[in-house]
C-alpha cells in the first residue's frame, strides 16, 4: 500500500466546502434519543457484574479480606483478590513505555493511596456485587500517610510533562529583577483537582477462548490496545476495542488505567463477560488526577512598564510509586516578552493515585497563576492590564527567540476588548458597583496553548457507485470528530459529506494516535487529509494513463478533485467522475492510505500555539462575599476552524473549566489520613448551569502555512487558559483583595471586604 | 423473596417479579430493561444524569427503588421521539449544540422537558438556568441547553397561543 | 447495600408496628435514606415504605386558620402551592433553594425534616464518628471543618443540619404532628431536634416507630407574609448546601418591628432558632442599627469548631442582611435564583 505524506499543500485550495461549515453534530440524533451507546450500555449474553473494593487507608497494607462473608451473598459468583486472580503476562510496575503508567491491579496487597483497587466482588447483580465488596470488611496496616505539598524532601523531577526539562532559562533572571524599577514576588496555590467526566471510566469485557471483546471509553484505542496485549500476553489482532462514545475524557482515559484491566482480569476468571464500572468515588484515585501545585511567580520592569525578568517556580506532587509533573511553570516560555525568563520544578511524594493529563496540563495551572501576577505587576505598574500585556506582546517565543508560526493574539486581544467594552475599565479596584450595590469587576487573561502534532493513519476509499469511505480509529469524546473530522474526510475524497461512511471508535481501524493535547483534530485531519490525497492520486494515475479518459495525459498533479469528478487544471471543461474512471478500470472501489504527523523541520524552526484573549465580569456581594461570573468574552485565535459551531461549543466548555478553576472545584484531602473528603459531585464543586453566565466566543481568523497540512491547531484545552486568570483578576478588580489561593473561597474574601 | 409489580414504560404495561428490593429505578430500566437511554454518572442524587420522569415528575432515577415505584408511570428518553420525528427539545438540543459528549443529554432532555411543563420558569433564561442546575454537564454545554430550551419554549408558546386562538 | 425486608404497610398503626422493631427504617421518597445506604453509612434490616399510605400527601387550611402540610407532601408541591407560597413565602423560597427541581419532586416534608447531616467524616465509614458510631470519636473535631457547626456543637460532635426547608418553620413555630406506639403527639419544631451533647446520634426527640404525619403551620405565621425571606450563601449560585443561610420575618406595624422571627441555617445540629434577636427587635424602628444589634445578639455564644471562625462573621451579617431584605418587603414572586444575594441585578456603573 503506498503512502503518501503530504507537506504544507494549502488544502483549502483542493478541498470542497465541507471545512469550514457549521454543521451539526451527525451523532447528534442518536445522543439525543439516548441511542448513543457508550460502554456501560451493552451487555452481552451471560455478563456479570464486576465492582471494585477500594483502600480507606491511603498508605499500607491489606491484612485481611473477608471473601467467606462476601461470597456467601447470594449472587456472589466469585471474589477476585491478590490471591486469587488471573496471572497478568508481564508485571503491572514495569514501565514498558514512557506512556505506561503503574497500575494496581491486585498484584500485593500493599497500599499506595486511598481508593486503590484491593479486590473485585463479581456477581449475578449490580446490586450484589455492591454489597459483596462492603462485606470483604478490609482489615489494614495502616502507615502513615504522605500528604500536600510539603509532605516530604522536595527533588527536582527528571523531566516534567512530556518529556519537557524540569528548569528552563534564558538570560540572566536575578540580574534584571536586582535592577527592575518595580517588581512583585507572590505565591499561588492551585488544588487537586479531578477530571471527572459525566460518564464514570467503565468496561465490558468478554473472552471468547483466547480473543478479547471489550467495550471501554478510551481516548486512545491504539496504546491501550497495545497496553492490553502486552499485560495479557495475547497478539494484537486477537483484541477488538470499541469506544464510538466517550462520555467526556479530558485526558483521564488516554491511558490504559488499572480498573478496565480488572474488568478484564474478572472476566478471564469466572470465563464470562464482564460489566466493571467506577463508582463516582472511585474516581478519586486510580484513574489520574491534577496534581496540586505551590507557584512562585518574580516579575520585574522598567520604569515605563517593559519586563525585564520574569521567574516562575512550581512546587508539585507526583505518587510515591510513579512520575507524572504537572508542566506548570512552563506557561511562562510563550507569552510575554521578557530578556530574562527562567522557569523550574521541583515535587514531593504523596500518597495519592498518580497524576495525569487533565486538560491543559500545566498550562492550566500555570496560566492562572501567571496571569494573575501580570495583573499585579501592571497594578504596580499603574497600567491597565491590557495595555501592559500589549507592552510586553512576544513578537517570538521569549523562551526560545523562534518566530511565531502565526500568532493573532493582537487581532484577539482588539477584538475581544471591543466586544467586552474593556476600555471602560477603571484602573483602581473596587470602583464599580451594580444598581443593587454589588460589587463589580472586570478582569482578563491571556490564553495559549501549544499547537502539537502526534501520528496517526487512515484508510480512504473511493467505490464505483461514486460513494467514499474513510476509516480510522479517532475518538470522540465530545470534541465532535465523528463530525469534524467527516467534514474533513469528505473534502479529503472530495465527495459530499453524506457520499461519504465515516467509520471511525474501533481498534480494527488504522491508528488515530491519541486524542489529547488540542491534537487529535489536527492528526487525525491530516492524516484523513493525506489518506484522500492518496486515494484520488490513484484514481488520477487510472485515468490520466487511460487515452479513453478525458484527463488523458494531464498527469497525476494535472487534475483536481471535485464534487466526485477528477477535472484538468488547464481545462476545467474536461473531466470525468470518479463512478466513470473505476467502471471503465472493472475496479469496484480504489483505496489508498495516508499519514498524519510532525514536521520536525517546521517545529525547529516555528513556535506553534493557539492564543486567546479572556475577559471576565464577576459581581460580588461586599458583605457577604458570594461571588458570580456574571458575563465572559473569549477571543481565540487557533488557525483553520473546521466547524464553528463544534468550536463555540468546545470554547465554552474549556472558559466554564477556567472559571470552575477560579472559583469552584478542589479535592479536599484529610491531612492524617489521606483520604479525599469531598469524593463525590455534590461537594466537589464543577460549575452548574446557573453558575454559568451568558459567554461569548470569537474566533480570529488565522492562517498557518507551517503547523500541519491543514493549518488546525485545536482549541480543546486553550480555553481554561486565560479564562481562570481573568475570573480571579476580576475578583481582584471588584473587591481589592487578591486572593492567591484557587479556588477563591468567600472566607478568603469576607474578612478582608 | 420475590415482589411483583408493575410499571408502565414509555406507555407499554411491564409486569415483573422483582428478586431483590435493592433495585433503583435507574438500575431496572439499565440493566434489566437494557433501556440504556438513562445514564448514571453518580448514583448519589447529585448529577442528574439519571433524570426520568415518574407521574409526570422529573426525578433522580438513581435515588428511587423501583419496589416503592409499583404501579407508576415511567417516561424515559427512549420515549420521548415519535419513531424518527424528534421531540421539540431533542430537536432544540441539536440545533444548539446543547451537548458535546453526550453522556448528560439524556437526563438534560429529561429535566427540560419536566421543567417546560412546571412552568416555573417560562422564557427567563435566568430562571431556566436555575431549574436546569440539578444537571451537571462537565463539558460545559449550559449555554446551548438554555438556548435549546428557550426555542423549544418559544415553540410551546407558539402553539399553545395558536390552539387557543 | 445491606440486603433489608421490604414492608409496605397498609394503614398508619401498620407502618408504627413495622417501624418500631430495632433495624427498621421508614422509607419515603428515599432522597437521603438511599444515598446514606449507598454510603453503607445507614445499613437498615427492614425498610417500611410509606409513600402508599393513604391521607399523608395533603395540604389542608384548618379551622383555626393554621395550614397542615401532610408529610408526604413533595417539597415542590408544597412550594408551588399558591396559597402556602403566598401566606408563608420564606418557607417557599427556602424549598426552592435547596436541591434540585428533580429531588425537590421527589423529597417529602417529613424526610426534609428528618435528612441527616453532610459532615463528611459521618459520611466516610473509614472515620470515627460519634454519630455514625457511638463512642468512637470525632474525626471532623481536628479535620476538614471549615462548614461545620459553630453553634451548638460539642466535643463529640461539630456536624450540623442541612435542611433549608427546616429554618424558616423553626422561625415560624411551626408544630410536627407525630404519630407513634402511644398515639398521637405534637412537637413544637425547635424541639424536634437535639444538639449533640454526648449522644449526637440522637438527633430528634423522635422514638422508634414514631411517623411524622404532618407539619402545622399556625395562623400567626401569616402575619409576616408581608416580611419574610430567606437567604443562603453557598459555594456555587445553585445545587449546593448551605454555608449559612438564614430565615427572617417581620410584623411590622406604625413603622414599628411589632414582631420578629429569625433562625439560621447550616451552623448547628438543628436549625437555629435566634430568640434572643428577636427580642432585640420587638418594638423597634426597622433600621440598619438595629438588625446590626440583632445579628450580634444572634451570634452571641457562637464559637468555631474548628477552621470555621469565618462562618460567625458570616452568619451575623446574613442575618442582617435577610432582616434587611425581610423589611423591605417580600417580593412578589420568589426570585429566579431563590434565596441567592444575586437574586436581582442591576445596571453597571463606576
Amino acid at each position: 500500500m503506498p503512502e503518501l505524506n503530504l507537506t504544507s499543500a494549502p488544502a483549502h485550495l483542493r478541498h470542497g466546502s465541507n471545512i469550514g461549515q457549521p454543521l451539526t453534530r451527525r451523532d447528534g440524533v442518536l445522543k439525543v434519543k439516548g441511542q448513543a451507546t457508550y460502554a456501560a450500555d451493552n451487555h452481552p449474553p451471560g455478563m456479570l457484574f464486576a465492582v471494585m473494593a477500594v483502600s480507606s487507608i491511603a498508605h499500607g497494607r491489606v491484612t485481611s479480606l473477608d471473601v467467606t462473608a462476601a461470597k456467601r451473598h447470594p449472587g456472589v459468583v466469585d471474589v477476585m483478590t491478590p490471591d486469587h486472580k488471573p496471572q497478568l503476562a508481564i508485571d503491572p510496575e514495569i514501565k514498558t513505555n514512557p506512556f505506561v503508567f503503574r497500575m494496581e491491579v491486585l498484584q500485593s496487597n500493599e497500599v499506595r493511596y486511598a481508593n486503590q483497587p484491593i479486590a473485585v466482588v463479581i456477581a449475578e447483580t449490580l446490586e450484589a456485587a455492591t454489597e459483596g465488596t462492603v462485606l470483604l470488611a478490609p482489615r489494614y496496616e495502616t502507615l502513615p500517610a504522605l500528604v500536600g505539598l510539603d509532605a516530604d524532601d522536595s527533588y527536582v523531577p527528571p523531566v516534567v510533562g512530556v518529556g519537557n526539562p524540569a528548569e528552563h532559562h534564558r538570560g540572566d533572571v536575578e540580574a534584571g529583577l536586582a535592577s527592575a524599577d518595580k517588581r512583585i514576588d507572590a505565591i499561588y496555590e492551585t488544588p487537586p483537582q479531578y477530571h471527572n467526566a459525566m460518564e464514570p471510566h467503565a468496561i465490558v469485557a468478554a473472552w471468547n477462548g483466547d480473543s478479547l471483546q471489550i467495550d471501554m471509553p478510551t481516548q486512545g484505542l491504539m496504546l491501550s490496545l497495545a497496553r492490553v496485549a502486552e499485560l495479557f500476553g495475547i497478539p494484537h489482532d486477537k483484541i477488538h476495542i470499541r469506544s464510538p462514545f466517550l462520555g467526556g475524557g479530558f485526558g483521564s482515559k488516554g491511558l490504559m488505567a488499572g480498573p478496565p484491566v480488572l474488568g478484564i482480569m474478572a472476566a478471564k476468571l469466572v470465563g464470562r463477560p464482564v460489566k466493571l464500572v467506577l463508582r463516582r468515588e472511585q474516581m478519586y484515585g486510580p484513574v489520574g488526577h491534577r496534581a496540586p501545585t505551590r507557584q512562585r511567580l518574580r516579575i520585574g520592569t522598567d520604569a515605563e512598564g517593559r519586563l525585564i525578568a520574569l521567574d516562575h517556580h512550581a512546587r508539585t506532587v507526583s505518587s510515591t510509586f510513579d512520575d507524572f509533573y504537572e508542566p506548570a511553570a512552563d506557561a511562562s516560555h510563550t507569552l510575554y516578552a521578557a530578556p530574562a525568563i527562567r522557569t523550574s520544578h521541583d515535587a514531593v511524594r504523596v500518597n495519592t493515585g498518580t497524576p495525569l493529563f487533565m486538560r491543559a496540563p500545566g498550562e492550566a495551572t500555570g496560566s492562572i497563576a501567571l496571569e494573575s501576577a501580570i495583573d499585579e505587576m501592571a497594578f504596580a505598574c499603574g497600567m491597565d492590564p491590557l495595555a501592559f500585556r500589549l507592552k510586553n506582546y512576544a513578537e517570538v517565543e521569549p523562551i526560545t527567540g523562534k518566530p511565531f508560526s502565526s500568532k493573532a493574539l493582537r487581532a484577539c486581544y482588539d477584538e475581544g476588548a471591543a466586544r467586552f467594552g474593556w476600555a471602560k475599565r477603571t484602573l483602581q479596584p473596587r470602583q464599580m458597583r451594580d444598581d443593587s450595590g454589588l460589587l463589580v469587576g472586570w478582569g482578563m487573561g491571556t490564553a495559549t496553548f501549544p499547537a502539537l502534532m502526534f501520528q496517526a493513519e487512515a484508510r480512504a476509499v473511493l467505490r464505483r457507485d461514486g460513494s467514499g469511505a474513510m476509516e480510522i480509529g479517532a475518538h470522540d469524546m465530545g470534541q465532535g470528530g465523528w463530525t469534524a473530522l467527516a467534514q474533513i474526510a469528505a473534502d479529503a475524497v472530495a465527495l459530499d459529506i453524506d457520499r461519504v461512511t465515516f467509520k471511525a471508535g474501533t481498534s480494527d481501524l488504522p491508528d488515530a494516535g491519541i486524542a489529547g493535547g488540542s491534537a487529535h483534530t489536527a492528526t487525525a485531519g491530516a492524516a484523513i487529509h493525506s489518506a484522500g490525497a492518496a486515494v484520488i492520486a490513484k484514481l488520477a494515475d487510472l485515468a490520466t494513463n487511460d487515452e479513453r479518459s478525458p484527463l488523458f495525459g494531464a498527469g497525476n498533479a494535472g487534475v483536481i478533485a471535485r464534487d466526485g469528478r477528477l477535472v484538468r487544471r488547464d481545462d476545467e471543461s474536461r473531466s470525468e467522475s470518479y463512478t466513470d474512471i473505476l467502471a471503465r478500470a472493472g475496479l469496484a472501489e480504489v483505496e489508498a492510505r495516508g499519514t498524519g504527523a510532525p514536521n520536525p523541520a517546521a517545529m525547529e524552526e516555528y513556535a506553534m500555539h493557539a492564543h486567546g484573549a479572556v475577559f471576565a465580569e464577576v459581581k460580588v456581594d461586599p458583605e457577604l462575599g458570594q461571588i458570580r461570573v456574571t458575563r465572559m468574552v473569549g477571543a481565540f485565535a487557533a488557525g483553520r476552524i473546521v466547524n464553528p459551531h463544534l468550536v463555540k461549543s468546545q470554547l465554552f466548555g474549556g472558559m466554564i473549566w477556567g472559571m470552575s478553576f477560579a472559583l469552584h472545584e478542589e479535592a479536599i484531602t484529610d491531612r492524617r489520613s489521606g483520604r479525599i473528603m469531598n469524593a463525590n459531585l455534590g461537594e466537589y464543586h464543577i460549575p452548574v448551569n446557573a453558575d454559568v453566565p451568558p459567554l461569548d466566543v470569537i474566533t480570529v481568523e488565522e492562517h498557518d502555512p507551517h503547523v500541519n497540512a491543514l493549518g488546525i491547531k485545536g482549541v480543546g484545552e486553550i480555553g481554561i487558559t486565560g479564562s481562570a486568570g481573568a475570573v480571579a483578576n476580576a475578583v481582584w478588580h471588584a473587591t481589592g483583595v487578591r486572593v492567591r489561593r484557587f479556588p477563591i473561597r468567600i472566607e478568603e474574601l469576607l474578612t478582608q471586604l | 423473596m420475590n415482589h411483583s409489580i408493575s410499571l408502565t414504560v414509555n406507555g407499554a404495561r411491564r409486569d415483573f417479579v422483582l428478586d431483590d428490593p435493592r433495585v433503583t429505578l435507574l438500575d431496572l430500566l439499565r440493566e434489566r430493561l437494557h433501556l440504556t437511554g438513562t445514564k448514571k454518572g453518580c448514583d448519589r442524587g447529585q448529577c442528574g444524569a439519571c433524570t426520568i420522569h415518574v407521574d409526570g415528575k422529573r426525578i433522580n432515577s438513581c435515588l428511587a427503588l423501583a419496589i416503592s415505584h409499583d404501579g407508576a408511570d415511567i417516561l424515559t428518553i427512549e420515549g420521548i421521539a415519535r419513531g424518527d420525528q424528534l421531540h421539540p427539545v431533542q430537536a432544540a438540543f441539536i440545533a444548539h449544540d446543547g451537548f458535546q459528549c453526550g453522556f448528560c443529554t439524556p437526563g438534560q432532555i429529561m429535566s427540560a422537558i419536566g421543567m417546560m411543563q412546571e412552568a416555573q420558569a417560562g422564557s427567563d433564561p435566568e430562571r431556566i438556568r436555575e431549574c436546569m442546575s440539578g444537571n451537571l454537564c462537565r463539558c460545559g454545554a449550559y449555554a446551548g441547553i438554555v438556548d435549546a430550551v428557550l426555542e423549544a419554549q418559544a415553540g410551546a408558546d407558539e402553539s399553545n397561543q395558536r390552539r387557543s386562538a | 447495600m445491606k440486603q433489608f425486608d421490604y414492608v409496605r404497610p397498609a394503614t398508619v398503626k401498620e407502618a408504627i408496628a413495622a417501624a418500631a422493631q430495632p433495624g427498621a427504617a421508614y422509607l419515603a421518597a428515599g432522597t437521603n435514606l438511599l444515598d446514606l445506604m449507598k454510603g453503607n453509612v445507614s445499613r437498615p434490616d427492614r425498610l417500611v415504605d410509606v409513600t402508599h399510605l393513604d391521607g399523608l400527601d395533603r395540604i389542608d387550611r384548618l379551622g383555626d386558620g393554621s395550614l397542615r402540610i401532610g408529610t408526604l407532601v413533595s417539597n415542590a408541591d408544597l412550594a408551588h402551592d399558591v396559597e402556602f407560597a403566598k401566606a408563608y413565602p420564606a418557607v417557599a423560597e427556602a424549598l426552592l433553594s435547596g436541591a434540585s427541581a428533580q429531588l425537590r419532586n421527589a423529597a417529602t416534608v417529613g424526610g426534609n425534616l428528618l435528612q441527616r447531616t453532610r459532615c463528611a467524616y459521618f459520611y466516610d465509614t473509614a472515620s470515627r464518628c460519634n454519630k455514625r458510631e457511638p463512642g468512637s470519636g470525632c474525626d471532623a473535631r481536628d479535620g476538614e471543618n471549615r462548614t461545620h457547626a459553630v453553634l451548638g456543637w460539642s466535643e463529640s460532635c461539630i456536624a450540623m443540619h442541612p435542611s433549608d426547608f427546616c429554618v424558616p418553620l423553626v422561625a415560624l413555630d411551626a408544630i410536627v404532628e407525630v404519630e407513634g406506639r402511644g398515639g398521637r403527639r405534637e412537637i413544637p419544631f425547635d424541639e424536634l431536634h437535639r444538639l449533640p451533647g454526648n449522644t449526637p446520634e440522637r438527633e430528634t426527640v423522635l422514638e422508634p416507630g414514631d411517623l411524622i404525619v404532618a407539619v402545622r403551620l399556625p395562623a400567626a405565621a401569616r402575619g409576616f407574609a408581608a416580611h419574610a425571606r430567606y437567604l443562603k450563601v453557598r459555594e456555587r449560585t445553585s445545587y449546593a448546601f448551605a454555608i449559612v443561610s438564614a430565615a427572617a420575618a417581620l410584623r411590622i406595624e406604625n413603622g414599628k418591628i411589632a414582631d420578629a422571627r429569625l433562625a439560621l441555617g447550616g451552623v448547628a445540629a438543628k436549625p437555629w432558632r435566634a430568640r434572643p434577636a428577636e427580642e432585640v427587635l420587638k418594638g423597634v424602628s426597622p433600621t440598619a442599627d438595629a438588625f446590626q444589634e440583632a445579628a450580634w445578639r444572634a451570634l452571641t455564644d457562637a464559637k468555631p469548631s474548628g477552621n470555621n471562625a469565618y462562618k460567625i462573621e458570616l452568619a451575623r451579617r446574613i442575618v442582617a442582611r435577610a432582616l434587611t431584605l425581610a423589611a423591605a418587603g417580600t417580593p412578589a414572586r420568589i426570585p429566579a435564583l431563590p434565596a441567592s444575594p444575586f437574586a436581582s441585578s442591576g445596571a453597571i456603573h463606576a
